[in-house]
């Protein structure tokens, strides 16, 4: 179909997300998890912007003086409304995420989660 | 075209800085330049409502993160490397990207730049007209897909739910706390 | 960290914020009422306006900001906002189905259009606006045993 040298920058936000799965799965520390979290979900709402982009297009808003510029030349609008969705989803979870975090150093007084595991029992 | 690239290796370059670096208080504000690059990359691509949408949002996130990190008494974070997960999320990388690159699932997305748009053709052909908005993403979340937007909003009630939750203190009375007693 | 919220920050801060604040929130109406015709909508600009209450809070301290909209009154918005969103859906009824766009379409690019869009934008930034900063002052004002050394 098409090579990979003019699929590039999907395989850039492909590696963007290996970078926050990496930061999920190996660091010790809460918040470093909490970052990770985060830059897979940048990852993931790149991806959706990056598939909807046309060369040449213009943003999808009709414009009400110039009436012959209709629906010719425009990007696809429908991810931008999936993207818009998700952004606030996760802004949503990263604040229960850090609510959660605040409770587990109040409790344990720290934020490792190594020392955490030790001392529960 | 250029830009975009360039917008890209700053991501990833930010993402590595914000993972990597001990200081926590170092490590948000490079998660901010991460978001603020990728709301600049929206722009360039043509999508405003993402773009502010993400500014916006990511202002939040930073605050509430700050607050996170910012007034506990913490040392830095300390330099760990558990051998067998690190092993599994470069497994797990390395399999990813052999498989997007060579496996064929790159090769069979459509070409960067030429979208196929088989059910946008719809929405902007006569969206416009029907829905009676000039802004084709508004009238896409509020009268095509209207029910995307009623599940986000319970999502978004939940979590404020969930939030007050963790953070109300459970069956605590003030006369008859004795220290060291966790009540729950 | 309550006593530093509660002092609030510095003089310059404090008047800067006395500048921009209203022009702040004024953004954020203007964003959601004009979400139709530009871009923006409900949840952007539902986070505009709450970025303007804990910009006031941030500068003032914990009283002035509360005084303007309190726990109670930020949870009353909150639930005011989803019912009203869910009422319009169910004014759909009305027209045959369930979110149909029932209100008059005027013609595209004016101020007073689209159906339902203008008023179902309002509705989720009354809810998003009042969520966020509820979530904002549980989080912030936590206290801490550990930290009320």
């Amino acid at each position: 179909m098409s090579s990979i040298g003019a699929q590039m920058p999907y395989v850039l936000t492909l590696f963007l997300f290996c970078l926050g799965v990496y930061g999920m799965l190996v660091k010790r520390n809460v918040i470093k998890i909490i970052i990770g979290m985060v830059i897979a979900e940048y990852a993931v709402n790149l991806f959706f912007v990056l598939a909807a982009f046309k060369f040449g297009g213009r943003s999808p808003i009709f414009s009400t003086t110039d009436k012959e510029l209709l629906a010719a030349n425009m990007v696809d609008p429908l991810p931008h409304a999936l993207v818009l969705t998700a952004i606030v989803i996760g802004l949503a979870t990263t604040a229960l995420f850090v609510a959660i975090a605040m409770r587990l150093y109040e409790k344990y007084g720290t934020f490792d989660i190594a020392e955490i595991r030790e001392l529960r029992g | 075209m250029v830009a975009i690239y360039i917008l890209l290796v700053l991501m990833i370059i930010g993402a590595f800085i914000a993972l990597e670096v001990k200081d926590l208080l170092s490590a948000v504000v490079a998660v901010g330049i991460v978001g603020l690059a990728l709301s600049l990359l929206c722009l360039i691509l043509k999508a405003p409502d993402v773009a502010i949408t993400q500014f916006i949002v990511e202002i939040i996130a930073l605050i509430i993160l700050i607050r996170a990190t910012l007034k506990m008494d913490l040392p830095l974070s300390i330099s760990n490397h558990r051998v067998f997960t690190g092993l599994a999320a470069l497994l797990f990388a390395a399999a990813v990207l052999f498989v997007a690159v060579f496996g064929g699932a790159f090769g069979n997305l459509p070409a960067f730049g030429a979208p196929e748009m088989r059910v946008a053709q719809t929405y902007l052909g006569d969206g416009a007209t029907k829905t009676g908005a000039i802004n084709v993403v508004a009238g896409i979340l509020l009268d095509y897909r209207a029910y995307d937007t009623l599940g986000e909003a319970t999502v978004l009630f939940t979590a404020v739910i969930g939030v007050l939750a963790v953070v109300r203190r459970v069956g605590r009375k003030e006369a008859d706390a004795t220290p060291g007693r966790d009540n729950e | 960290m309550s006593k530093e919220h509660e002092k609030g920050m510095s003089l310059i801060v404090k008047k800067v914020t006395c500048l921009t604040v209203g022009l702040i929130l004024l953004y954020g109406i203007y964003i959601v009422l004009h979400g139709h015709v530009s871009p923006g909508g409900g949840f952007a600009g539902g986070v505009i306006i709450a970025l303007s209450f804990i910009h006031l809070m941030l500068a003032f301290g914990k009283e002035a900001a509360m005084k303007r909209l309190s726990e109670s009154k930020a949870s009353l918005f909150e639930g005011l906002g989803a019912v009203s969103f869910l009422a319009i859906a169910l004014l759909g009824f009305t027209g045959g189905y369930f979110f149909k766009n029932v209100a008059a379409k005027g013609d595209p690019g004016a101020l007073f259009s689209a159906g339902i869009i203008p008023l179902c934008n309002i509705a989720i930034c009354l809810k998003v606006g009042a969520g966020l900063f509820g979530v904002f002052v549980a989080l912030v004002l936590l206290k801490f045993d550990t930290e009320k050394k």
